[in-house]
């Protein structure tokens, strides 16, 4: 039995029928192909899948795809204008943020969400806002300045 | 994504942008915040089938029965698979690369991995049958159904129970009950007389706990049977797909002609993926049987249950010294567990632990032993160290107690004991040769960093808050690289240029740092260098990235195939240009031409003749192309201080890590910025060892606790200290470019460095000893019982 969904992902409205056992993530990535999002865990701990739903970040191993009737679904894919990369993208290169890059969709759809509520947050901050995410390659050292750099950038008029 | 700027063309520009030593921003980078790098899990091929493993929930059973009709009828199922299938297959299971017998060690106990258990399962998580389906969702419910009748035996996962007396043997054909091996390296009679003859002793038991790699990306492959060529293309998140390849070959008794073996993007491996699985051959053979190719990847319950582990290693280590702190002798009797199967890198870590014991200090006489033993436990394979943690925590362990012992300094007891800088090359009783190092110089300026003499008064200020403070050190060293590599470079008639490595990144950013070391040789426009690695058609061959071997041994190997392009090159320059090939260099990233300044090309501008069509060719060849080896047979050795200052909180028995200082020597530096990521990455890696991490199996049922990433002591952001890092490099002597290695010092030296804090802190309540993980339940428990023995003295 497959159930009709119809979801705004990056912009665009999104018409599917889905099992109704589907996740949000294996909707995004088997039925869209935004396989920027990734699966690191089955019980929710390590924050690879996080994506925005309507502006709130959320683990999308944990939301079926069918509770996103009607909302907003931001994924990695749709956070660069084009070959414009976002504030938070390009801090991440330039503070070398990122090793595998397998967690960092994930890291970085929590940065914006993160900035998005608390726009200078401290460092402690910083670390509280990103402990829902796993990374074991950079030992976070580097994501927390990629953070605060974007936090910077965006304070002085970064363009998004 | 594409660079919208214009390529750098001139030398000199390039090297100072991009050359060796520059913290050059990663080129791979783009496509990973975007959300475009390709992991196994990624890769669609068209009509593929999906895979799920049925395993077993018993850690020791004899396998009596099978029935597999319901999972067959179940919907979507298209094939099933166990154990009596692989036995009529004759397919011959996976086994080590290398036993101690091959090394001229007495001879162990070689065993033979079937893809799906045959006879009896080994540990928890072991597969004893394939379903293959049309969805994942449908594999995933027809595991349900399979039934299988198991004669449950006892279990042993832990060292202490599997060496026992009596123990229940886990490969009933062993012949000296679970002892796998026995390796030993040192001279048993100068040690002995060493140890009777010393004033001074100390002794300990340590156990180094068994670890999870954990990378993000769990496992996964993708197996494809091309029938109308007989062939197989496998991809895999393999940190050395030659590697795979040649271990699933000999596993489904193919030639290694007929299959292919591509790691795309690989979401991290730390030496869990170095080998290959069960997995991958399993959806090769599947794919064979059903026409599709056919996907599986791994949950991360599965990765907790089945990817190698490391560590696990229990040693009683003994050190002899005289009255002023100097080592007479070392002797350690170590077990290391091996698991259900000796992992094909199985025996990597054992050796390791073993011969670097003797460390960077000047020790005589030692002996040291190890056995591997087997266990009901998922195999062990190397993980980021492989040994070397194990053997540098025991020597730093032993010389803190000395210290105490005879109430010396604890960095100026490794002051009065390290090999001196002009003792180089020096030889180990354990043979290796040291080329260089300048351990005293490193010690001093970490101690001058960490302010090691002004901690007194900051031990004060904890205590006034409640707190007990301590600060401990370590020095490490380590071997960077192991075997042979290959590296190549091809250009093309537009003058641009491709390195095809051997080596395999995979989170370490190869794609930057081997391509600054290319422009900054030939002079070629860093914008404009191809990477290519991991995939065994376009590469000829490679040993892929662990042991932190790719900057020495990738990068030596990459300078010799580019001074073999230079060396091509030159009579072409020279032709080109109409004068004597002995008249031509190439300096400074061109062709230059000795009393004709005027003159000079490009290697572009060569490379490109190498590729018209008539003429010149006839005369120099097709193609400019050159490749480079290099082995480890020139050995090198990173090494470093660390130093940490903690507070534990008496009433929880809370490790709070307040500052830490790294300085290390890894030689010359490719890209700083980068070598820094690994000291971090490698920094959290060690904590977690020290301080929260433990793949823990109940010693009772056999039944893995940390099965999760929530009931595994993974390090989250909120745990990892400010980290002070330094470079005090020496540059290494047996490679051209210097370099040493960086990839796994850190968690090398954090575990001794964090454990000689926790220790010094808790000193003052009668603690003398603990084992890691220092969780707070464990601290609490040692000041506690520390108490109660002080107060049975009193009364």
């Amino acid at each position: 039995m497959k159930l009709p969904l119809t979801t705004t992902v990056n912009g665009t409205t999104r018409s599917h029928e889905v099992e109704p056992r589907q996740l949000l993530v294996q909707y995004l990535r088997d039925q869209l192909g935004l396989t920027g999002t990734h699966v690191g865990c089955d019980t929710s701990q390590c924050g690879a899948c996080t994506v925005l739903v309507d502006g709130d970040a959320v683990k999308s191993c944990t939301m079926l795809s069918l509770q996103a009737e009607g909302r907003s679904v931001e994924t990695i894919e749709g956070v660069a204008q084009g070959d414009q990369l976002d504030p938070v993208q390009r801090a991440f290169i330039e503070e070398h943020g990122l090793q595998c890059g397998y967690c960092t969709p994930g890291f970085i759809m929590a940065t914006k969400y993160l900035l998005s509520r608390n726009p200078n947050p401290t460092e402690d901050e910083i670390r509280e806002g990103i402990d829902g995410n796993l990374c074991r390659c950079t030992g976070y050292v580097n994501i927390v300045k990629a953070v605060q750099r974007a936090a910077a950038e965006l304070a002085s008029g970064g363009t998004r | 994504m594409a660079h919208s700027e214009a390529s750098v063309t001139d030398p000199a520009t390039i090297k100072a942008r991009f050359g060796i030593g520059q913290s050059v921003r990663r080129v791979e980078d783009a496509r990973f915040v975007t959300g475009h790098g390709r992991y196994v899990g990624d890769i669609v091929i068209p009509f593929s089938a999906h895979a799920a493993v049925v395993r077993s929930p018993h850690a020791h059973a004899r396998i009596t029965g099978r029935s597999v009709e319901a999972a067959r009828r179940s919907p979507g199922v298209l094939l099933v698979l166990t154990g009596d299938d692989v036995l009529a297959a004759g397919f011959k299971g996976f086994t080590a690369s290398a036993m101690p017998e091959d090394l001229g060690a007495p001879k162990g106990h070689r065993t033979f991995r079937p893809i799906l258990a045959t006879d009896k399962v080994r540990f928890v998580g072991e597969g004893v049958a394939l379903i293959v389906a049309e969805t994942a969702a449908q594999a995933a419910d027809a595991v349900a159904l399979v039934e299988i009748d198991y004669d449950v035996l006892p279990s042993v996962t832990h060292l202490d129970d599997a060496s026992a007396e009596g123990a229940v043997q886990v490969h009933d054909d062993c012949p000296s009950g679970n002892m796998a091996w026995v390796l030993r390296f040192g001279d048993q009679e100068a040690t002995d007389a060493a140890f009777a003859a010393a004033p001074h002793t100390v002794s300990l038991r340590l156990e180094n706990s068994r670890l999870s790699a954990n990378p993000i990306e769990p496992r996964g492959s993708v197996g494809e049977y091309h029938q109308a060529t007989g062939t197989y293309t496998l991809h895999t998140s393999s940190q050395n797909p030659h590697g795979a390849r040649h271990e699933i070959c000999g596993v489904l008794g193919i030639a290694e002609t007929k299959l292919r073996v591509v790691s795309p993007d690989v979401g991290g491996g730390f030496g869990m993926k170095a080998d290959a699985y069960p997995e991958d051959a399993l959806v090769l053979w599947a794919s064979r049987l059903i026409g599709r190719a056919v996907t599986w990847i791994a949950t991360r319950s599965e990765s907790m249950l089945t990817d190698t582990n490391g560590r696990d290693q229990v040693v009683r280590g003994e050190l002899a010294f005289d009255d002023n702190g100097k080592i007479l002798a070392i002797r350690a009797m170590a077990m290391q567990a091996v698991g259900g199967y000796i992992a094909p890198a199985g025996l990597v870590p054992s050796i390791f632990s073993l011969r670097f014991i003797p460390s960077v200090y000047d020790v005589k006489a030692a002996l040291v032993m190890t056995r591997g033993i087997f266990t009901n436990t998922s195999p062990l394979g190397p993980y980021r160290g492989a040994g070397r943690p194990e053997a540098n925590y025991l020597t730093e362990r032993l010389l803190d107690a000395a210290a105490i012992e005879l109430g010396l300094d604890r960095a100026e007891i490794r002051r009065r004991n390290f090999i001196a800088k002009d003792d180089f090359p020096y030889k180990t009783q354990t043979m290796f040769t040291y080329d260089s190092g300048d351990f005293r110089g490193v010690l001093d300026r970490a101690l001058e960093i960490a302010d090691w003499n002004g901690f007194e008064s900051r031990r004060a200020d904890s205590a006034s808050r409640g707190l007990l403070r301590g600060q401990g050190l370590s020095y490490f060293i380590e071997q960077g690289g192991v075997f042979n590599d290959r590296m190549e470079l091809r250009f093309d008639p537009g003058g641009t240029v491709s390195i095809v490595a051997g080596t395999f990144s995979h989170g370490q950013g190869h794609e930057t740092t081997f391509a600054q070391m290319v422009a900054e040789w030939l002079g070629m426009p860093f914008e404009d260098i191809r990477f290519i690695q991991g995939d065994t058609d376009a590469v000829p061959f490679g040993r892929g990235t662990y042991a932190a071997r790719s900057s020495m041994i990738g990068g030596s190997a990459l300078k010799v195939a580019a001074d073999a392009i230079i060396e091509r090159a030159r009579p072409m320059a020279a032709a080109l240009m109409e004068v004597a090939v002995e008249d031509v260099n190439f300096t400074e990233g061109s062709f230059q031409v000795s009393g004709d300044p005027e003159k000079s090309m490009s290697m572009s501008a060569v490379a490109r003749a190498f590729y018209y069509p008539r003429g010149i060719t006839d005369k120099f060849g097709v193609g400019l192309m050159g490749a480079g080896t290099w082995s480890t047979e020139r050995e090198n050795f990173p090494n470093g201080c660390h130093i940490c200052e903690l507070e534990v909180d008496p009433e929880t028995g809370e490790v709070v890590i307040d500052r830490y200082v790294m300085v290390d020597d890894i030689g010359v530096t490719i890209n700083p910025m980068i070598a820094e990521g690994q000291l971090h990455g490698g920094f959290a890696q060690g904590m977690g060892q020290a301080l929260i991490e433990h793949q823990a199996y109940d010693r009772e049922s056999g039944q893995l606790m940390s099965g999760s990433l929530g009931d595994y002591g993974m390090p989250r952001a909120v745990l990892i200290p400010t980290l002070t890092t330094a470079f005090q490099n020496t540059p290494c002597l047996t490679n051209p470019l210097g370099v040493k290695a960086v990839g796994e010092a850190a968690t090398i030296g954090a575990p001794p460095a964090i454990m000689s804090a926790v220790l010094d802190a808790l000193r003052p309540l009668g603690v003398t000893h603990l084992d890691m993980p220092a969780t707070p339940d464990r601290v609490w428990e040692a000041i506690r019982t520390a108490a109660a023995s002080t107060e049975g003295v009193t009364s």
